[in-house]
């Protein structure tokens, strides 16, 4: 698959790295006692530490060390049992300590991987640069008054990773392959729960243009960034945006730009930006993080079974196609509904009926697979329904239906409806013969040998006049008999 | 190694202190001075020497995760300058 | 009444337990000392209610047997420690009506312990200075006086907690030692004071100077009230992550006054050139006193001890200058308004610090800054490592070290104002154990040719507080030092 793009003088190659920012479920902020909970009134889940009281200090919290540490294991990545906080200096409203508690030459994990998965079933490893714990700010609020900016401290010292990729991404697909990747990874694990929009997941977008085999263009910043479309968007007019200006004979100034996603540009910033010098040294308030190899041995010891093993185990030890296995290890709901409804029956039906009948049910009521109205298990039930031939896969369809609109169980529903299948010989056997009294033509058709497909035809006059019940096997096998 | 008037006010500009041009000449004479005293430095030899890290040889401990702190909203705005609607308010930032 | 606030601790202590008079009695002796001797500018802030209302619960706990180490022993704060509902200014302009909603952990532990709070004392702006003349509250005046009558700085920067003892405006109080500040006052000033090791004492709620070298400690009028007072401020502290989880001794008992054996340490490197005959002097009476009650002196040598000021002179702007980016007039403290944001902040942090703490803050960010972090800050923490070594090799042959405290008695106001570097010398005795984070204390040992006092300072090893206390015990008394201010104020 080629990424190049074509611009008036020849192709061109994107470069893409990113940086996100994925904030620790936690139920404490990373170096204080008060909560993380999205959406509080202001400064209500702000402690005297978090707005930088004179003499406050910092504290740790383990529980976030801990999802930094699982998160590199999910990675692949090397951990490190010696990292150091350092200060990030600057000013800015909503940093009240003036700087910002982060890792810089030292971060608590290192290099890794990350395999991507595209729709034609090819794969694509992007680097893991590093993993490093720090703060979050708080919240400015430019549009609350006419001459003043508000300031919300409740993010001020939330944890975050930041998780830096290595420049290898070369197109906008493979951008929001990685960040969907890495959210289900993620999510997997439970280190972040990965929900964009309300920013417990950005992406600061690093895009770049270069002739094939060229060295690195100057690169853009755009930074913030909370949704995989507006990151993809940004990356496909930033693009774009370079490749013209280099065309036309200018140079790209190394800046951060805005995305502004009701446009679908980015821009320059209206403030000149300053050039940053964020005086890093290690926190002084802080010793050096150290913890023993033993508990990342313990902890990748109690890692759930990640995306990409599950994915192989599904198309190795099921049969499961690939796509088919990409999408249903694609959130970790949807894999344990999967796998609750595949156990002990036929994966590839089970699997059919989830991405196929359920999804598009889903869909349809904007619902996600946790506020499915139709539970793992009952869909489990519809299945052995059929296996059982209690129901034709035809009545399956009609029964799932109201399974979504009710969220009955598929036998009550059978049951109230009558819609078991008719076996009984001698009922099917009724109809068969009364359907062939009925219909003289066709017989002498079938008999003919004119129309062989016509048998077709008075299979389905036999379901019809049982409403779809009858064993069509059966049927089948009677109109042969008796139409000799 | 010394500092010009232009590097003092790009510090004093880092450092967010308003330094008034005619301020900036005796200032910088003063860092020069403590610049050069602790030129002295440069004469030790720390090759292969750690940078202190801590004084403290211990381990950073580690809290557990639960929340104890916060809900303190008027503590946190007692003093504030200029405190509206439960916010902190500073003059208007243009992005 | 007025001879209360002539009692040591120990002795208000024994006088209070004894019901010879009351703390309230002993409170309001020196609440009336403290309005009487407002000439020395020792207090920013009076707490007087406070005061008579904890000294009143200091006197019910006496009266129901159950007093605290400290119960009814009234003290000052130096105002860097944030008291709740109290002014804490670090004496500067920029935390302006700053009343904390939180009191530091530190002066919470004294009056869990019964301590009654006069008020706080003034302090340099941040504790940056050895002089007590960049508080923004004025200069704080030396109670002693050259024989000439001329004024004396009380040294810094616990200067208003040391003039504050030494004029008996209160019994002890709490200092802060970054470089020298709890020690080198101690010295000017006729007191004892002691820096603990570093993570002895909590620094939660102490407004942060350099976080790698502040530790609070006692300025006492005797080693036995600096050993009770450091019993009460010190312990372990979840809330600070660089306090140390380990038993506080009871340090009172380690006066046994028996220091035969005791190995101390003389370090040919603070025998400097320019020190003058009387100061050197002094340290040979020190050493003799020691040698006389048994002591065992040993010659060390801390061969980097010419670099402690300039390394400190790096490590502690650099922090400072990140320690005190959170005065920027957006949660506390002045704000002077300005056009846009960083305009209020420029404003603000302009008319805010004074000359000494902006000085340092320049230093400090240039040393940090892209492409001088590894010349300035990187080889100063190496240097720092090497001072560290240094004592931790002199502790293989020693167990104490004895320095004199400072290179001078007291010297006089704008002395050393127009030079930042000769102001900077006071503290080259002091500074290299506050690079190492060892505990040191400063012992009154003698009087100058101009009748000034002057200090002894004895080291000790990491958490070897009682040692240090023992032989400055010993010291003090072979030293047998009661001179006392002549009273101006």
């Amino acid at each position: 698959m080629s990424n190049l793009i074509a611009g008036a003088t020849g192709d061109w190659e994107i470069v893409i790295g990113l940086e996100v920012h994925a904030q620790v479920t936690s139920e404490a902020k990373l170096f204080s006692g008060a909560a993380t909970e999205f959406g509080a009134e202001p400064n209500t889940q702000v402690s005297l530490v978090d707005a930088a009281m004179p003499g406050m200090l910092p504290v740790i919290n383990k529980e976030c060390v801990k999802q930094a540490i699982r998160t590199g294991l999910a990675l692949g990545a090397e951990i490190n049992c010696y990292s150091v906080f350092d200060r990030k200096n600057y000013f800015y409203a909503d940093l009240p300590q003036g700087y910002q508690i982060s890792q810089f030459k030292q971060p608590i994990v290192g290099e890794g991987t990350i395999t991507l998965d595209f729709k034609d079933g090819s794969t694509k490893e992007v680097g893991i640069e590093r993993l490093h714990l720090e703060q979050d700010a708080g919240k400015s609020m430019h549009d609350q008054h006419p001459s003043m900016t508000y300031v919300d401290l409740n993010r001020s010292g939330v944890a975050l990773m930041e998780i830096v990729s290595k420049p290898d991404m070369r197109s906008a697909e493979e951008a929001g392959a990685y960040l969907r990747k890495l959210r289900t990874i993620l999510r997997y694990i439970g280190s972040c729960d990965g929900n964009m929009e309300q920013g417990s997941m950005r992406a600061d977008v690093n895009v770049s243009v270069r002739r094939p085999g060229d060295e690195f263009g100057t690169r853009c910043e755009m930074k913030n960034i909370n949704s995989i479309r507006f990151a993809q968007q940004a990356i496909e007019y930033e693009a774009r945006r370079q490749i013209d200006i280099i065309e036309e004979g200018g140079t790209i100034d190394q800046e951060t730009r805005l995305f502004d996603s009701a446009q679908g540009v980015t821009r320059t910033m209206r403030s000149k930006e300053e050039a940053h010098d964020y005086r890093y040294f290690p926190d002084p308030d802080l010793l050096p993080l150290e913890f023993e190899q033993t508990w990342v041995d313990e902890l990748a010891g109690e890692l759930p079974e990640l995306p990409d093993a599950k994915k192989n185990r599904l198309m190795d030890e099921l049969g499961l196609p690939s796509y088919d296995a990409g999408i249903l290890v694609s959130e970790p709901e949807i894999s344990v509904f999967f796998e609750e409804v595949a156990a002990g029956r036929d994966a590839k039906m089970a699997a059919n009926w989830v991405i196929t009948n359920l999804f598009s049910a889903l869909n349809a009521q904007g619902k996600g697979i946790t506020e499915s109205p139709v539970s793992a298990a009952q869909l489990g039930q519809l299945l052995d329904l059929i296996s059982d031939d209690t129901i034709s896969g035809r009545i399956a369809k009609d029964v799932f239906e109201v399974m979504i609109e009710t969220g009955d169980d598929p036998e009550k529903i059978v049951e109230e409806k009558g819609l078991k299948q008719i076996t009984d010989t001698g009922a099917i056997e009724a109809m068969v013969d009364q359907i062939i009294a009925d219909n003289p033509d066709q017989v002498a058709q079938y008999a003919g040998g004119e129309n062989p497909k016509v048998i077709g035809w008075f299979v389905g006059q036999v379901m019809k006049a049982s409403q779809g019940k009858a064993n069509p096997g059966r049927v089948n096998q009677l109109l042969k008999q008796k139409l000799g | 190694m010394s500092v010009d008037k232009e590097t003092v006010a790009r510090i004093a500009h880092l450092a967010r202190i308003k330094m008034p041009e005619e301020a900036l000449e005796p200032v910088t004479g003063s860092l020069n001075n403590i610049l050069e005293w602790v030129e002295q430095l440069s004469e030790v030899n720390t090759d292969d020497v750690e940078p202190m890290t801590s004084v403290v040889h211990a381990r950073l401990s580690q809290r557990q995760d639960g929340v104890n702190d916060g809900d303190m909203r008027d503590s946190v705005l007692k003093n504030a300058p200029n405190a509206e609607h439960g916010f902190f308010a500073v003059p208007k930032v243009i992005e | 009444m007025s001879d209360l606030t002539s009692l040591s601790m120990a002795d208000a202590l024994a006088g209070l337990d004894a019901g010879d008079f009351s703390s309230k009695e002993l409170t309001q002796s020196y609440l009336d000392a403290v309005e009487a001797g407002q000439a020395i500018n020792a207090y920013t802030t009076v707490t007087a209610d406070q005061a008579l209302d904890m000294a009143a619960a200091a006197d019910d706990a006496r009266a129901a047997g159950t007093p605290g180490p400290l119960a009814g022993i009234p003290l000052a704060v130096k105002d860097l420690f944030c008291t709740k509902g109290v002014l804490t200014t670090a004496s500067s302009h920029i935390l302006d009506g700053f009343h904390p909603e939180y009191e530091s952990t530190v002066t919470s532990n004294l009056w869990r312990d019964g301590a009654v709070m006069l008020g706080k004392v003034s302090l340099d702006e941040f504790a940056m200075g050895s002089s007590n003349e960049t508080s923004y509250f004025g200069s704080v005046e030396n109670p002693w006086r050259a024989d000439d009558g001329q004024s004396r700085v009380p040294g810094g920067s616990s200067g208003g907690s040391a003039a504050a003892v030494a004029a008996h405006l209160a019994v002890a109080a709490t200092g802060t030692d970054t470089g020298g500040s709890i020690r080198q006052p101690s010295s000017y000033c006729g007191l004892t004071g002691m820096k603990p090791t570093y993570g002895r004492c909590s620094r939660w709620g102490v407004i942060a100077f350099a976080s790698s070298l502040d530790q609070a400690g006692p300025i006492a009028r005797s080693v036995k009230d600096t050993a009770l007072m450091l019993g009460s401020m010190a312990g372990y502290d979840a809330k600070d992550s660089t306090s140390i989880d380990t038993p506080v001794p009871d340090y009172a008992a380690a006066l046994t006054g028996d220091i035969r054996g005791l190995k101390v340490g003389i370090p040919k490197e603070y025998r400097l050139d320019d020190t003058p005959a009387e100061i050197l002097a002094l340290w040979d009476q020190g050493i003799d006193w020691l040698k006389q009650s048994g002591a065992e002196i040993v010659d060390i040598s801390l061969p980097h001890t010419k670099y402690a000021l300039a390394t400190y002179y790096i490590v502690a702007p650099a922090e400072a200058s990140s320690n005190l980016a959170r005065y920027d007039g957006v949660k506390y403290g002045l704000r002077v308004p300005g056009d846009s944001l960083i305009d209020m902040y420029e404003n603000t942090r302009a008319e805010g610090f004074g000359e000494e703490v902006t000085r340092r803050i320049l230093i400090g960010t240039y040393v940090l800054s892209a492409g001088y972090y590894d010349a300035y800050y990187l080889k100063a923490q190496k240097v720092r490592s090497l001072i560290a070594r240094d004592f931790e090799q002199a502790y293989q042959s020693c167990d104490v070290i004895l320095t004199p405290t400072a290179p001078s008695a007291a010297f006089a106001p704008g002395e050393n104002a127009d030079d930042p570097i000769s102001m900077y010398l006071n503290d080259v005795f002091t500074v290299p154990a506050s690079l190492a984070g060892l505990p040191g204390i400063s012992v009154p040992a003698g009087l100058s040719g101009e009748g000034l006092p002057l200090g002894l300072q004895l080291l000790g090893r990491p958490f070897d507080e009682e040692t240090v206390l023992r032989a400055a015990g010993v010291l003090e008394e072979a030293a047998g030092f009661t001179a006392q201010p002549s009273k101006w104020w």
